[in-house]
């Protein structure tokens, strides 16, 4: 609250850009869409449990893709949740993000070589804005993915719309 | 019951169904039989009383390379703490089995999963269909000469 | 079991299908998609219910939604302890048991007899692990049920056993830890100390878990006398671990098919006894995770004091080229019977090599338990039977 306090001297008006309250509201409260697949999906609970805490991000997980505004992939995307992906991804309202976590659905993980039935990352079918590392990463990295979308999102602009 | 006696048994009871087993020398010894007999043998190794196979541990497919294909059921009995195997062998271009799930109900998934990757049929099975790949795939992965489709619903699959 | 088609049917508009139901949908029935992004159904899995008002006619699973291609991966390795960190990947929450099952089948096939260190050192990962998915097991069954206090207990006594894994191997999920022949790092000089203080730390908090959550009357409310499972049906289903003794069967494959140094340990098996329903209902199921827990410590503690001195990696093969053979064995974990089908051709690398995942033959069963419950009960059902859909799809 110190941003606030700072500027209510004498008046209660304070003058900023449009953009920056926009970022600074929505990267303050991005809610994560429930979505864990495999593996990267405990490290995701476990990230959002009390010993590592993404609650005082800002974040927490919503059922539904209609009220979140970030999905998670985490864990291998099979082609036949592939296409269910898709429908979710087309279900959130914009602004909407996509963190990729894990080796699976960054470029197939440790199924790239043999997996016929493993989607080689989850980029081929929707635009991922941030990649996380890790086999599964740990929370500490994957809090360090959201900090990065964060700042991602701290530098949009309103005049330039972000493309679908 | 040692798994001499379980054979000398079967032979006994049916002698045109059961081939021939190893059942010295190897760490599990087994028994091959005809796959259109199968059903018969499974609830005879259930209903026994010196047997009472009555529950069946595993059931997978296998790919012998040479265009034939198998079965294997191993066998367990939770009274007598005895098990066995059996092998039922097919060729790939008619890969058809009697279906045990009307003797042991574990065999509905294990053999829609055999049907799936290796495509062997199981007649008298309920609803014999795909279930790890999606419906509309082609070919049955896990046979050895299995050669991977460029593109499914138009995403690329190999890296 | 198929009823006929009605006249009303038949004149009004076309039967309703649905693959895997055995008769076309009657009027008042209808389908309800639980897809595979649900909070409820613990990964990708999809569960159509056909419906008649509240009450559920069928279910019918669908999985595959996790399918990566493991034994087909297997085939290719170049040697057979490449395979271990796939195994891990099979059942992600208890990673240890998998590797366990894995070189005790390999170790069979190679007749290799393992140092007693390294015996004991894998039955305390392996209990370490049987706590862990526990922990997680009961913490999104309360979450399933509504309760989401409990949830955030577990995980964080969770990250007590992640701190010892993650000392002894560098890594809290997937280990690599356990290889044919031995393990790939000895224990931390104060590995003991730690077991010792965790088991401290951890037999008080079961006592407040049950206060919390196991003897609350909303959850025995939700889970008495819902999704019974007769025993006899459960084992002609296949099913095994915690279900199976849920139901009454006292069957332990720690106990009645022992492997490692499980024979020598003294411990107990907790049945279901429908104290507070029926035998065989969900909150027995729960009540033998819970009872499981406790007795995973005495058996550590045990484990722990005869921890014996020596070598971890003195009986590794340095070539692993097995005789033509097969093997099938089965190892007990967190979830149920763990069987591992191991054929070799004499080569370096595996000809075919099988999971039996316990998951995948427990779920199973589930059409057989939800007939006649209640949409809500479905979820509660689906809860104790545990699944991880890494291990039904592998």
């Amino acid at each position: 609250m110190g941003l606030l306090d700072a500027k209510f001297e004498n008046s209660n008006i304070i003058i900023t850009s449009m953009d920056s309250l926009l970022n600074w509201a929505r990267l303050s409260s991005i809610w994560g869409m429930q979505f864990g697949l495999a593996c990267c999906a405990i490290e995701m609970m476990a990230t959002g449990a009390s010993h590592y805490d993404l609650d005082r991000f800002g974040t927490f997980f919503r059922g539904t893709p209609r009220q979140s505004d970030v999905m998670i992939v985490a864990g291998t995307v099979t082609l036949k949740m592939a296409e269910r992906i898709k429908v979710l991804y087309d279900q959130m309202s914009e602004p909407r993000y996509v963190i990729s976590m894990g080796s699976c659905s960054n470029c197939g993980g440790p199924y790239w070589e043999h997996g016929y039935h493993v989607l080689k990352g989850v980029d081929r079918i929707i635009p991922v804005d941030v990649f996380v590392p890790g086999c599964p990463p740990r929370p500490e990295a994957l809090m360090e993915g959201l900090i990065k979308l964060q700042e991602k999102i701290r530098h949009e602009s309103l005049a330039k719309r972000k493309s679908a | 019951m040692i798994p001499q006696e379980i054979h000398s048994a079967l032979q006994q009871k049916f002698p045109d169904a059961v081939l021939d087993a190893k059942l010295d020398g190897v760490i599990d010894p087994f028994i091959k039989i005809v796959p259109h007999r199968i059903k018969d043998i499974a609830l005879f190794l259930r209903d026994d009383e010196r047997m009472l196979f009555d529950s069946l541990m595993c059931l997978s497919g296998i790919d012998y390379t040479g265009g034939k294909l198998g079965v294997v059921y191993h066998l367990n009995s939770t009274k007598w703490n005895h098990k066995i195997v059996l092998k039922a062998e097919v060729t790939a271009d008619n890969a058809h089995c009697q279906s045990v799930e009307a003797v042991w109900k574990t065999a509905n998934w294990h053999e829609r999963e055999a049907f799936d990757m290796y495509g062997v049929v199981f007649d008298g099975h309920p609803d014999l269909r795909r279930i790890l790949m999606p419906d509309d795939w082609d070919g049955y992965p896990l046979r050895k000469d299995y050669q991977v489709p460029e593109y499914y619903h138009g995403m690329k699959v190999p890296y | 079991m198929h009823e006929t088609v009605k006249t009303v049917e038949e004149v009004s508009r076309r039967p309703v299908t649905v693959p895997g139901f055995g008769r076309p949908l009657m009027n008042h029935e209808m389908v309800v998609n639980m897809g595979p992004q649900h909070p409820s159904t613990h990964g990708v899995l999809r569960l159509e219910l056909i419906v008649d008002g509240e009450i559920v006619v069928d279910v019918i699973p669908h999985i595959g939604y996790l399918h990566r291609c493991f034994e087909k991966h297997c085939e290719h390795m170049a040697n057979y302890q490449q395979v271990i960190p796939y195994a891990d990947r099979i059942d992600y929450v208890a990673a240890m048991s998998n590797e366990f099952g894995y070189v005790v089948a390999m170790e069979k096939l190679l007749k290799i007899k393992v140092p007693e260190r390294v015996e004991y050192i894998r039955v305390i990962m392996a209990e370490l692990s049987r706590i862990v998915s526990h922990l997680i097991a009961i913490g999104t069954y309360g979450m399933d049920i509504g309760a989401f206090t409990p949830f955030l207990y577990c995980m964080r006594d969770r990250e007590h056993v992640l701190d010892v894994f993650e000392e002894t191997c560098g890594a809290r999920l997937l280990y690599n830890y356990m290889w044919v022949g031995g393990l790939s790092h000895d224990v931390t000089p104060n590995f003991s100390e730690k077991v010792k203080k965790f088991c401290k730390y951890f037999r008080p908090n079961i006592k407040e878990l049950n206060d919390l959550l196991s003897y609350n009357k909303i959850f025995i409310k939700r889970t008495a006398n819902v999704g019974v499972l007769p025993g006899d049906v459960a084992i002609n289903y296949g099913v095994s671990g915690p279900i199976l003794r849920g139901s009454g069967v006292k069957w332990d494959l720690r106990k009645n098919d022992s492997y490692s140094v499980y024979d020598k340990l003294d411990f107990e098996i907790p049945v279901g006894k429908g104290l507070k329903g029926t035998v065989g209902d969900c909150w027995d199921r729960y009540m033998v995770r819970v009872h499981e827990m406790e007795q995973s410590v005495n058996i550590m503690e045990q484990a722990i004091d005869r921890l014996p001195a020596g070598e971890v990696q003195s009986a590794i093969p340095k070539r692993i080229r097995p005789e033509a053979a097969e093997v099938y064995v089965r190892t007990e974990t967190p979830k149920g019977d763990l069987g591992f089908y191991i054929v070799s051709d004499g080569t370096a690398s595996p000809f075919r090599i099988k999971v039996r995942p316990p998951c995948f033959v427990n779920l199973s069963a589930l059409p057989a338990m939800c007939r006649g419950a209640m949409i809500a009960d479905v979820v509660a059902i689906l809860g104790s039977i545990d699944i991880v859909l890494g291990e039904v799809d592998r």
